[in-house]
Order: C-alpha cells, then sequence, then structure tokens
C-alpha cells in the first residue's frame, strides 16, 4: 500500500504508527470481507461441516464437491433418485423447495419493483418541484418504513392483513415490499436531480416542448441511472426480506430469504452455504450494475471527471 | 354432521374415483425425520388411494400457527400435528372442529375404533397418531468410559462438562429438572401446582442455565449435537434414533426420566378442506398406516393393533421394538406428560419460565 | 423549503417590472394563481405513492396502535359479568360490597351464568387467557370451573367458591372489572413491568417477573455499543478511502459495498459458520494453539454473537456517511497546522476530527435507528442473552400470542424510533441520506 505518501520529513515514529494505520485498516477491510467470501469454498465441501476438513486445505480435489449445489435442486422434490431425464427436470421445476422459493422470490420482487419505481420515482419528481407544499413532512412519512424496525411494519402488516383478507396472498406481499422499497427510489431519485435547473424545462416549455417532449428529452436521461439503481435497490429489499413474510406470507408464498430462515434453524447443512455462494455472485453483479450507473449519472451531472 | 360429511366424501371418493376434483390438503407437522415419516406412511398412500394431494408444512410446534390463524381469520391449515396438552387446550378455546371418532374405521379383526386406540388417544377434536417422548441424548465420544445414565447426570456439569440442548419451552424442562432434583416421577406434577415447586424447578434449571444452547425445532438437537455445539440435548426420540440409527451418527439416548405424550391430528375451525381433512385423519389413523409409520421413525403407534405390525426399520435389520419409549426397560423411570395440568397452566408457566430466561 | 411564495411563477416573464400581467390581471394575483397551481401540480405527482404508502403502512401501524388499547376477550364473551360492573360501578373494593368484601350473589350469579356460556361457546380459555394477563394464575381457574358450569346450583357464590376458593379473591374481581372494559391502559402497564395492586393502583410486578423494561435497557444498550463499535472500526476506513486517490478508494469501496449488497441472512449465516464451536474461527485458534480443543470459545448463541454479527452488518452504514463528511475536508488544514507546529495527534484532534464530527453524528444516528430494531440477526445468532426487543415482539406475536402486548411494546418501540428519526432529520435532514 504506497498510494499514501508519507511526507519525506516523517519521524520514526510517524512512520510506525502510518504502517500501523495501515495495517489496521487493512484488518478492517478483512473484517467486512472475509465473513462473506468465507461461504464460497466452504459450499463446495463434499463432508457435511461448516469447517474445511484436511482434504480441503491439502487442496485435494475429493474433499471438494458439488453435492451441496446438487441438493439445491433434490431437496423437496418427489422423485429425487429417478433417472436424470426430462421427467425429472420437470419434477425440480416444479417440487424442487428452493426453486419454488426461488420463483416466488422473483415474482414478488420484481412485482414489487415495479409498483415502487413506477410510483417512487413520479414522487420524487414531485418531491424535488421547489413549489412541492409540506415537501418535510411527506418526505418524513415517505422514508419511514425504511427506518421503522421491520417487526413493527409486520406486526402492523398482520393485523391490517387479517382484517382486510389481503393476509396470505401475493398482492399482500406485493404490497408490503412495494413500501418497503420506496424510499430508496425517492433517495436514488431525488438525489439525481439535485442541482437540477427547473428553469431548464421552463425553458423548453417557452420554445415550445411539450410536457411529454420535456419529460422525455430532459428528464429521463437525468433520472435514468437513479431510477434504476433504486428499482434495484428495490428488488434486493424484497428479495432479502423476510420479516414481513414470516408474518403475512402463507406456505405457498415462501421466498428464498424464508427458506434460509428454515434452513439456519432446521435442516442446517452446507446447502445453505451453495445457496448463499450463488446470492452473493448475485449482489457482486448488482453491486457492478449500481456502481457503474452512479458514476454515469455523475459524470451526466458533471460532479465527477468520471 | 361430521360423521354425515366423511360418509359423503367417503362414498363419493369410491364412486366416483379419478373422476372427482382432486383436493389438494395442507397438513402441518414438525418437520425433518418426523414429517417424513409421515410423508411415506399417510400421505403418499393416502394420496394414491384418493387422487388428492398434501402440502406437507412444518412449524416448530404446529400449536402456535393453529391459534394465530384462527383467530386472525386466515386459517390455510387443513389438518395439524400437536401435542396432547396443545389439543386439549386448543379444543376448550374453541379453534378446532369436533371429530367424531366413531366414524374412524374399526381394527382388522372388528375391534372398534374405541377399543383399538390405547386409553385417551382419542379426544373430542382430536386423535392420537402416536406416542413418543422427550428423551435426552450425548454424544458418546464425548464420554468416553464416564457415559451419563441419569436424568440428575444432565444437571451435573462437574462430572459431565459440556453444553447443554433444551427446548426453549417450560413444559418438559420442569419436569426434567424436578426429577432431576430427586422428585420421584409420581410426585411431579403436585409439586408444579405450586409456585414453590415451579421455582425449584427453575432454580434446578439455574445451575446449569450458563452453559444452555436453547432449540425450537425437532430438527435442532440432533444437528447441535453433530457440528458438537452442546455435548448433550434434550431431544424428541425418534429425531435421535434416526441420527443414531439411520445416519451413524454416535448418539445415545438416556431413557431415565423419559417424559411420554401423544401426538394428535386435529383440524383447525374453518380450515379450507373439512372433510378432506377429515378423510385423511380417518385414514392415516388406520391400523396399518400406523404401523408403517413406526418403520420410518421410533414412535409408537396409537393403535393396540398396528403393535404387532411393527417390525423392522427400514433399513432392514433394526428391530423396532426396543427403540420405542413404551418397551418395558425403557419405562423404568419414566413420567407421563400430565396434559390437564399443562393445557391449563402453560400460558402462566411460560410466563415465569420466559421472566426467569430474559433475566 | 419554504421558498414557496418568493418563486416566480414558469410562464412569467422575470423582472419585467409591469404591474399587471399580460392578461390584465394584477400581477400578484396571477402569481399566486401560478404557484399555486404549481404546488398542485407538484403535489399530485407525490399523491398517488402519499396515498398508497398510508394504506399499506400507516394505516396498518395505526391499527397496531388501536390493538395496544384494545381487547374484549372479556366483554364479548362474559356478557353478563360485564354488564353487571357496568351497572354497579361504584361497587369499588372497600364500598358497597358483602361484608367479606367480595360483590354479592348477583355478580356470582352473573358469573356462572357467563361460565356456563363460555362452556356452550368454548371461551373459557379465551377468558381466562385475558385475566390471567393481569393476574398470573387464574386460567386455569376458568377454564376448571367452566368445565363445572353446567353442574353450578344456586346459590351461585357458595357454589363458586367451592369450586375454587380463587373466585373469594377481591384482587380477581378487581381484576375481571379492569378486564370488563374494551380499552385499556393496561398493556403499556405490562409493557413496562408494572401492574395494578388489590386497591387498583400502579406498582412494579416483583423483580424475578420484571421481562420488559430489562429487555428495553439491553436493547439501547447493546445498540450504543454497536454503534460505537462500528464508530472505532469506520474511522479509520473511512479516513483512508477519503484520503486516497479516487482509482484507489474505488476498488477499496467494494470492500464497504458488497457487505451492504450482500443478504442479511447470508451475512447472518457466514457468521454462524464462522463463530460456530466447530467454526472456522476456533478451528483457527485450535491449530494455532490459542485456546485448547476443549477450550473453544463459546462465540455464538450468546450476546458476543448478537454484537459481532450485528457490528459487521451494519458497518457501512457508518462508513458512508463519515466517507461523504471526510471527502469534502481539504487536507490543506492538517497540513497548515502541522506547519505551524502542531503534534500530529493535535492537528487529529484539534483540526481534523471536529470537521469530521457531523459524519460522525449522521452514522452513530443511523446506526443506532437500525439497531434497535433488529430481529433476525439476534434471533439466530443471539441464544437467550442475546435477544432484543423486537425478538420479544415476535415471541407474543407468533407463540404466545398476546396480540395486545406486542401491540404495546412494538408501540413503545416506534415511539423512540421515530423520536430518534425527528432527531436525525433535525441534525442531519433525511435528504442528506445517500447510498453507494
Amino acid at each position: 500500500m504506497s498510494m499514501l505518501k508519507l511526507p519525506a520529513h516523517a519521524s520514526t515514529g510517524e512512520r510506525i504508527w502510518h504502517y500501523t494505520y495501515l495495517v489496521i485498516c487493512g484488518l478492517i477491510f478483512l473484517f467486512l470481507i472475509a465473513p462473506i467470501l468465507i461461504v464460497i469454498p466452504l459450499s463446495f465441501n463434499a463432508e457435511p461441516y461448516f469447517t474445511f476438513t484436511q482434504k480441503m486445505l491439502s487442496l485435494d480435489p475429493d474433499g471438494y464437491s458439488l453435492r451441496w449445489y446438487d441438493r439445491i435442486l433434490t431437496f423437496g422434490m418427489t422423485a429425487p433418485e429417478a433417472i436424470r431425464d426430462s421427467n425429472w427436470w420437470r419434477d425440480v421445476w416444479e417440487n424442487a423447495s428452493w426453486i419454488k422459493a426461488a420463483k416466488n422470490s422473483i415474482i414478488i420482487g420484481i412485482a414489487s419493483t415495479i409498483l415502487a419505481t413506477a410510483l417512487g420515482t413520479l414522487a420524487a419528481l414531485g418531491l424535488s418541484r421547489p413549489e412541492m407544499p409540506f415537501r418535510r413532512l411527506i418526505m418524513g412519512v415517505l422514508i419511514s418504513p425504511m427506518i421503522v424496525p421491520l417487526i413493527i411494519t409486520a406486526t402492523g402488516l398482520f393485523f391490517f392483513y387479517s382484517s382486510t383478507g389481503l393476509a396470505h396472498t401475493y398482492v399482500g406481499i406485493i404490497m408490503a415490499h412495494a413500501t418497503l422499497g420506496i424510499p430508496f427510489v425517492i433517495i436514488t431519485v431525488t438525489a439525481t436531480l439535485v442541482g437540477f435547473d427547473h428553469s431548464l424545462t421552463r425553458a423548453a416549455q417557452n420554445l415550445g416542448a411539450t410536457p411529454i417532449t420535456v419529460f422525455r428529452q430532459i428528464i429521463m436521461p437525468l433520472i435514468l441511472p437513479g431510477v434504476i439503481s433504486g428499482a434495484l435497490f428495490a428488488f434486493v429489499t424484497s428479495f432479502d426480506e423476510v420479516v414481513v413474510v414470516l408474518f403475512v406470507a402463507d406456505f405457498d408464498q415462501q421466498t428464498i430469504p424464508r427458506q434460509m430462515w428454515n434452513g439456519i434453524r432446521e435442516q442446517i447443512s452446507p446447502t445453505i452455504l451453495s445457496v448463499a455462494t450463488i446470492l452473493v455472485i448475485f449482489s457482486i453483479l448488482l453491486l457492478t450494475t449500481v456502481e457503474l450507473l452512479r458514476r454515469r449519472s455523475e459524470r451526466l451531472r458533471g460532479l465527477s471527471p468520471g | 354432521m361430521k360423521t354425515h360429511l366423511l360418509v359423503v366424501s367417503a362414498i363419493s371418493v369410491a364412486l366416483a374415483g379419478g373422476a372427482q376434483a382432486a383436493t389438494e390438503i395442507t397438513v402441518m407437522s414438525w418437520g425433518g425425520a418426523y414429517a417424513k415419516s409421515q410423508v411415506e406412511a399417510y400421505h403418499k398412500p393416502w394420496m394414491a388411494a384418493t387422487g388428492n394431494t398434501v402440502n406437507s408444512v412444518d412449524a416448530d410446534n404446529p400449536a402456535t400457527p393453529i391459534k394465530a390463524q384462527v383467530e386472525a381469520g386466515n386459517v390455510s391449515i387443513d389438518v395439524a400435528d400437536v401435542e396432547y396438552s396443545d389439543a386439549i387446550r386448543l379444543c376448550d378455546e374453541g379453534l378446532l372442529e369436533e371429530i367424531d371418532t366413531s366414524a374412524l374405521p374399526a381394527a382388522p379383526d372388528g375391534t372398534p375404533a374405541a377399543d383399538d386406540f390405547i386409553e385417551g388417544a382419542l379426544t373430542d377434536c382430536a386423535v392420537a397418531n402416536i406416542v413418543w417422548s422427550t428423551v435426552y441424548a450425548y454424544d458418546t465420544t464425548k464420554f468416553e468410559g464416564n457415559a451419563p445414565s441419569t436424568i440428575a447426570d444432565f444437571f451435573d456439569l462437574e462430572g459431565f462438562p459440556g453444553k447443554r440442548g433444551l427446548r426453549k419451552s417450560a413444559k418438559a424442562n420442569l419436569e426434567m429438572a424436578l426429577m432431576a432434583d430427586g422428585v420421584s416421577p409420581d410426585e411431579v406434577y403436585d409439586m408444579l401446582e405450586s409456585d414453590e415447586g415451579v421455582e425449584r424447578a427453575l432454580a434446578k434449571l439455574d445451575t446449569i442455565k450458563d452453559e444452555v444452547v436453547w432449540w425450537e425445532a425437532g430438527a435442532q438437537p440432533p444437528q447441535l449435537l453433530a457440528d458438537g455445539e452442546v455435548a448433550m440435548s434434550t431431544a424428541y426420540n425418534g429425531r435421535i434414533f434416526n441420527a443414531a440409527i439411520g445416519e451413524g451418527q454416535p448418539f445415545e439416548i438416556v431413557w431415565d426420566g423419559q417424559i411420554l405424550d401423544f401426538d394428535l391430528f386435529v383440524v383447525p375451525k374453518g380450515a379450507p378442506n373439512v372433510e378432506a381433512a377429515m378423510d385423511f385423519i380417518s385414514f392415516a389413523t388406520g391400523t396399518e398406516p400406523l404401523a408403517a409409520q413406526a418403520s420410518w421413525i421410533s414412535y409408537g403407534p396409537a393403535r393396540k393393533s398396528s403393535a404387532d405390525l411393527v417390525g423392522l426399520f427400514n433399513d432392514g435389520k433394526t428391530e423396532m421394538a426396543p427403540h420405542m419409549p413404551t418397551a418395558p426397560e425403557n419405562m423404568q423411570v419414566a413420567l407421563v406428560n400430565n396434559f390437564e395440568f399443562w393445557a391449563d397452566r402453560d400460558t402462566e408457566i411460560s410466563e415465569r419460565f420466559n421472566a426467569w430466561l430474559n433475566n | 423549503m419554504s421558498t414557496v411564495a418568493s418563486d416566480t411563477s414558469p410562464s412569467l416573464p422575470v423582472d419585467s417590472g409591469p404591474i399587471t400581467a399580460a392578461d390584465g390581471t394584477p400581477l400578484h394575483v396571477a402569481l399566486q394563481r401560478a404557484t399555486r397551481k404549481a404546488r398542485i401540480r407538484a403535489f399530485l405527482l407525490v399523491a398517488p405513492l402519499l396515498a398508497f404508502v398510508i394504506l399499506t403502512f400507516v394505516a396498518p401501524i395505526g391499527q397496531m396502535l388501536w390493538r395496544s388499547v384494545e381487547n374484549d376477550s372479556f366483554s364479548a364473551n362474559m356478557p353478563a359479568l360485564t354488564a353487571w360492573f357496568k351497572a354497579n360501578e361504584a361497587v369499588q373494593p372497600g364500598a358497597g360490597l358483602d361484608s367479606d368484601g367480595l360483590p354479592g350473589e348477583d355478580a356470582f350469579a352473573a358469573l356462572a351464568a357467563d361460565l356456563a356460556g363460555a362452556r356452550e361457546n368454548r371461551t373459557a380459555g379465551v377468558v381466562g387467557t385475558r385475566v390471567n394477563y393481569d393476574l398470573s394464575g387464574s386460567r386455569s381457574l376458568f377454564t376448571k370451573s367452566a368445565r363445572r358450569a353446567n353442574r353450578l346450583e344456586a346459590p351461585y357464590k357458595a357454589a363458586l367458591l367451592d369450586v375454587d376458593e380463587d373466585w373469594g379473591n377481591p384482587e380477581l374481581w378487581g381484576v375481571m372489572r379492569r378486564s370488563s372494559s374494551t380499552y385499556s391502559a393496561g398493556f403499556y402497564l405490562a409493557a413496562l413491568d408494572m401492574q395494578y395492586d388489590a386497591q387498583g393502583n400502579v406498582e412494579s410486578v416483583p423483580d424475578n417477573r420484571r421481562i420488559y423494561v430489562p429487555l428495553f435497557v439491553r436493547t439501547l444498550w447493546l445498540s450504543a455499543l454497536i454503534s460505537v463499535l462500528c464508530l472505532v472500526l469506520a474511522y479509520p476506513i473511512a479516513h483512508l478511502l477519503a484520503r486516497l486517490p479516487l482509482r484507489y478508494s474505488n476498488i477499496l469501496m467494494i470492500f464497504v459495498l458488497l457487505p451492504f449488497w450482500t443478504s442479511l441472512l447470508v451475512r447472518t449465516t457466514s457468521w454462524m459458520v464462522l463463530m460456530q464451536s466447530q467454526g472456522v474461527v476456533n478451528d483457527l485458534l485450535v491449530a494455532m494453539g490459542i485456546v485448547s480443543d476443549d477450550g473453544r470459545i463459546q462465540m455464538m448463541y450468546n450476546q458476543i454473537g448478537t454484537l459481532i454479527a450485528m457490528t459487521h452488518i451494519l458497518l457501512p452504514f457508518m462508513v458512508l456517511p463519515l466517507y461523504s463528511v471526510m471527502k469534502t475536508i481539504p487536507h490543506d488544514y492538517v497540513r497548515a497546522a502541522r506547519s505551524l507546529g502542531a503534534t500530529p495527534s493535535t492537528a487529529f484532534w484539534k483540526v481534523y476530527f471536529p470537521q469530521t464530527v457531523p459524519g460522525i453524528g449522521a452514522g452513530v444516528l443511523l446506526v443506532f435507528i437500525l439497531a434497535v430494531g433488529y430481529y433476525i440477526t439476534p434471533a439466530l445468532v443471539g441464544g437467550s442473552s442475546g435477544q432484543l426487543i423486537s425478538n420479544l415482539i415476535a415471541f407474543h406475536m407468533q407463540k404466545s400470542l398476546n396480540w395486545s402486548l406486542a401491540a404495546a411494546l412494538a408501540s413503545l418501540l416506534l415511539f423512540g424510533v421515530i423520536l430518534l428519526y425527528w432527531l436525525y432529520d433535525r441534525l442531519i435532514g433525511i435528504d442528506n441520506m445517500k447510498f453507494g
């Protein structure tokens, strides 16, 4: 780490402190990242343990296997031992617990993301107008689902959904997840509009542009990175949410985190680690997308050299 | 009324056969090896016989979601497998459909169901399927040469060091604590009637509290033992049997101070498919399915006529009889769960237990 | 914020100076009209979302608050006795009672009738559970008596006292009277480890039954500790990230952002894997000879587990606000201080540190707010000593089914969080919340 330069006149004490500081930082970064990466090698364990076996440490290929990934497919199947033909795959598609959970997660995730992004973007446009009345109060209410503990939201939804028939329905969960994703959409979209010169739209209108043209030509390109990263945040929020699902979902609506919750408490096997590995790779992809978008947005607005 | 429904459903199944629109019922049980035994012995044959499907779901204790669902008015469970005291309590609170036990099939030799089921197995709202017990088990590799053998040993941290696993509830723990403290099984419930008795049990639990890992789902104790997180743990006897005999884990059960209980099938009030649920219960608690279940896990069938049919474990070589909680040699110091005591006092004692747990 | 009035209308030329607008209306009227229109237009954009959030978030929480004071288990299932309590409101302990301090035969007759009804409708357990909340040990009294209700005969007072002498407990009658009213603050009292005594005065529950106040204290204490730990860990790396050239800091930033984007359950699972007795950390310590194989450290299923896992999970929420503040601090100030003779530590504490205080405030407050409501992580790694208040709310929602108490506890937690949220908005402003 020679990226940080020490002044030439630094004393020995300063030098020692400087390198100690870098070591401390390195350890903290290790603390941040190690727990996430550790699950990746462990998920290839050939044994049903959560720690490195002797064979794994000596890099013996026998110490590694894909059995826990296979288990993601076979767990919950009606006939996991059958020959792996098209019928077997149909069985996987229809009955495997993790596959069912993944389907639910994706359905609920996408639907709630669309809902949150559409409503959130519209609202962010209103909120970023200087003439918006009660802006602070309304903003406070709209951001609060992110701040209020999930257990409280889930408790409230349990009572509310029980009395309105929305409990145990996809619609109920989608609405709840959309609510939880909305703050992220609002925050990311309003961030792209910070410093936006509203006289631009006025100028365009004075030059004869229709409101739709103004939106498509001026506002849309500007907020698009924010909308997409807001949507990704909303999707991840839904994709990772388990408390509301625990409280208001039925057995038909098990999602991946719900299945993980079961798995961690009951059939604890490295299967959970292989699922975790897939999710880590998924989050790496998401992070990359969001980072690229953020840089693009900053470049567009001239906030950073890019 | 219920008989009528049962008969109608039985007839319609018999007449229409596959032509009848298939119903999907949701059966909630305790997960793990136990749920698997039920799927193999009850669900699959019933699905084959009726063309209906069973959606098998798990809970730490199915009695709690039933109560939550009925009180909130979103019932999605058709059949649930619950402990005796919970069956009585839920029935007392009007949360269960009544079951007409006279409609249950007779034994193959013609003995009516009422006589074929062992005493207490049939109630207004529930039909028992198994007899099981809470025992404690230890990891034999941790106690070579000096193995624990009595319930008192579980509470002896000096003689038998290591973490302990206990179910996160008052039930069974208090009884075991008193038995370990020298109270004879037939005096346990009298003693727990008084606050002093409860405090005495908690004081005994206090002696190991710092070393306890609490579990909630029945699948956890074998897992905690296998992971080395605990040296010994209370558990449902069948789970330990399946881990030890079925998977070859080095676990040994200590039967001293075991607590016997029934598991019963119930139908939550307002279940979506009451008719099919009743039909399922009637089928599953028949002589043969009950006997078949005992070849998947070491729980005793609730019908006398099933006992003779119980043979080998599904590995084809292990004799089931000595692994049953009711085997005479396992019953030397045993306590039969007093369901009336727990039906009446569970709420109050749980409250006290939680205060103790969190302090 | 409130610059609305001074804003010019979009359709009017600025600084044109005339008193009237193009259509002849006075300028200030035209301006006002245009401003109102703009305000309405802005509001209409927000309205659909606001309506949605009110429906799916505000209303449910409102209903929960309602639940915390409303419970009709007693009044709905014990109509005769409830009516008797209403009709005899003046009859308080000590006044208008029989010589034995108990209500008279008519009250016991109402009780007997209700018990018979409860037996018929299978509601004795429900009523008993309600009374039991305030007087532990009374649930069994109701179920037992209801089971014998059809054998009761007048005089009912003697008959019921014969079934169980607890019916002669004046405290029980006080509790039943309070339970018979549908609305009560009783669940808030319970949530604060308080109860009514026999005279109807509020008192603390005995020490060995206190649960909630110690748990609130533990939640606040652990959250504070986690905030401090996060600050201690986040400060050096945020400082490093802020000072490094962008191309390096962007790479290191991934270390902070990846955890942020990784599923909470994945991170919790990872910690379980690491911290088990037979897990990676203990294996490593044993291999290095730091602990013996029998002396493996218990890091999970206790407070330490909750503390470590939550610190890791919340750390990015501390790094990001600190980083964004530190990035704006020019390094020149510290250099200037140094060249004026300040020691490195003086330069840091007197010049650099004060400028980072806004970031510290934002980070600590955010982490603290998020920590007090945590549920999943403590539930999985916390054992019994690492449980937080949310876990007890979940317990009462899902296990004990004392929903009113759960709602009261949740309301108290909500109140605390809103207070912190308001503070955050005052000090930092929710507009300044950013991710990534």
